[in-house]
């Protein structure tokens, strides 16, 4: 039984998350079901898709809960894309759907006019943080998306990113909890790094073990 | 600020890449994985895999091959050629690729393109248009049709009437092929790609005519591309990536460099 878990909520590309933990030499397994999410150590949500289908998957899964109570447990928690935009209170995608509520706020479009989705290679600037440590201020991610976070709090915004004139949080987080709006997954050598930063300290709170898969 | 996307297209037969590479050193240019490799040190900012496998015997082998490059190269990877259902983009997203590139499923069946957008996201899905200059007819505006099956069977579409289709049943991205430049090295038809991407507020990746560095840089301003792709400029070696991104970043347009940095083996 392995120690990290990657969500499967049926949607999108969830092989690339599982070769980057891998590639930090830890083992993951993907699943779909709550007794595995439960007994996770480390709990990865990534995510593409829309608000409502992903919120429809984790309810009828019965994942919501589970997913809830692992982050109220202190234990690392990664979020990605929809897997952070599921966070907050409640998104805007298509009417209005009720999210998570882990993190205060709300997910809108961006601005009509502007060329949507927000697809490539953009920078992100960051406060100080331990996932971030060794990547340089301003590096380059991968992005994927149409709506934005809205948080009501400042203090869980970690990383911002402009596009097309619109200042927006890419990273936000609190405690045992760190989200990026963008696929570090699909972020090159910059995004292999912050999985294996987040890895090494799930590794030096105690809440994983040493490192033990091979490196691919 | 985000950047310009330059994006190689491979063409792939059987799981190998059939059209070769000169400009980076390969032990076998027609392996996907040592190939894909090799462009994202270069820089690369996604790769496009055109699956034109004829069998359906070897349809199995693209399947493996996205698997093997998505497990070893972590930038985008889109996939096309042969997609004709929602079963077939789940295949290659479980596989490992990022986006689904239809072209003549989504003319003859529209919906299969609400079908992906519905359960995988818009962001996912990549409409490729191939389109012809119709004949101008004094006092009218410039028009395209829409072609299919490779480029081989008219339909009688207007390009720019299918791509606002398009969008609006949950295309994400238009992969716009200019069927007149396409193969001529003299530039991208950039009437056409100003016209699409006026049209539509999706990014559009241009394709079909790029043999020198001025013809990227005028897609992604006059033509208002969000990426260019490519092949021959690549293939033949007449320019490398690093070149091209210097050049348009010379020349005032947001680039992402070419990642040098090695720290982390990939």
């Amino acid at each position: 039984m392995s120690e990290v878990v990657i969500v499967d909520y049926g949607a999108g590309n969830l092989r690339s998350v599982a070769r980057a933990v891998a590639h930090a030499g830890v083992d993951a397994v993907v699943t779909a079901e709550a007794r595995v999410v439960e007994r996770a150590r480390v709990l990865i949500v990534p995510g593409v898709g829309a608000a409502e289908d992903t919120m429809t998957h984790l309810r009828e899964g019965g994942l919501d809960g589970p997913v809830l109570d692992f982050i109220a447990s202190g234990k690392p928690f990664l979020g990605v894309c929809m897997g952070m935009q599921a966070l907050f209170d409640y998104s805007e995608e298509g009417g209005r759907h009720e999210c998570l509520g882990v993190l205060p706020g709300r997910i809108v479009r961006f601005p009509q006019g502007m060329t949507v989705p927000h697809m490539g290679w953009n920078t992100v600037r960051v406060a100080d943080h331990p996932v971030f440590e060794g990547i340089p201020q301003d590096s380059y991610f991968y992005f994927l998306h149409s709506y934005r976070p809205q948080p009501d709090e400042p203090t869980i915004v970690i990383g911002e990113t402009e596009y097309e004139g619109v200042r927006f949080p890419s990273v936000v987080g609190r405690d045992n909890v760190i989200a990026t709006q963008f696929h570090p997954e699909k972020s090159g050598r910059q995004g292999l790094r912050l999985y294996a930063n987040f890895l090494r300290l799930a590794r030096e709170r105690g809440t994983i073990g040493p490192a033990t898969a091979s490196v691919a | 600020m985000l950047t310009k996307r330059i994006i190689p297209c491979f063409d792939v037969d059987n799981g190998r890449v059939v059209k070769g590479v000169s400009f980076v050193e390969l032990r076998d240019a027609g392996d996907p994985v040592e190939l894909a490799a090799k462009y994202d040190l270069a820089g690369a900012d996604e790769l496009v895999f055109l699956d034109i496998t004829a069998s359906s015997d070897g349809r199995a082998s693209v399947y493996d091959m996205i698997a093997r490059t998505a497990d070893q190269v972590f930038i985008p990877l889109t996939v096309g050629g042969g997609v004709r259902s929602g079963d077939d983009m789940r295949m290659m997203l479980e596989m490992g690729a990022d986006k689904v590139s239809v072209n003549t499923a989504a003319i003859e069946r529209p919906e299969v393109i609400e079908e992906g957008a519905h359960r995988f996201g818009s962001q996912c899905i990549v409409v490729a248009v191939d389109a012809k200059r119709r004949p101008s007819t004094a006092g009218q505006p410039q028009s395209w049709e829409v072609y299919t099956h490779g480029g081989r069977t008219p339909t009688g579409r207007d390009a720019i009437e299918w791509v606002r289709e398009a969008v609006k049943r949950g295309a994400g991205e238009l992969l716009v092929t200019s069927m007149d430049t396409d193969g001529h090295q003299d530039g991208y038809d950039l009437a056409l790609l100003r016209a699409i991407s006026d049209a539509v507020e999706v990014p559009v990746i241009a394709s079909g005519g790029a043999g020198e560095p001025e013809h990227l840089y005028d897609a992604l301003t006059e033509g208002g591309a969000a990426a260019v792709l490519a092949a021959s400029i690549f293939h033949f070696g007449k320019y490398d990536i690093p070149f091209l991104k210097r050049y348009l970043a010379d020349r005032g347009l947001p680039m992402r460099p070419a990642d040098a940095e090695s720290a982390v083996e990939v």
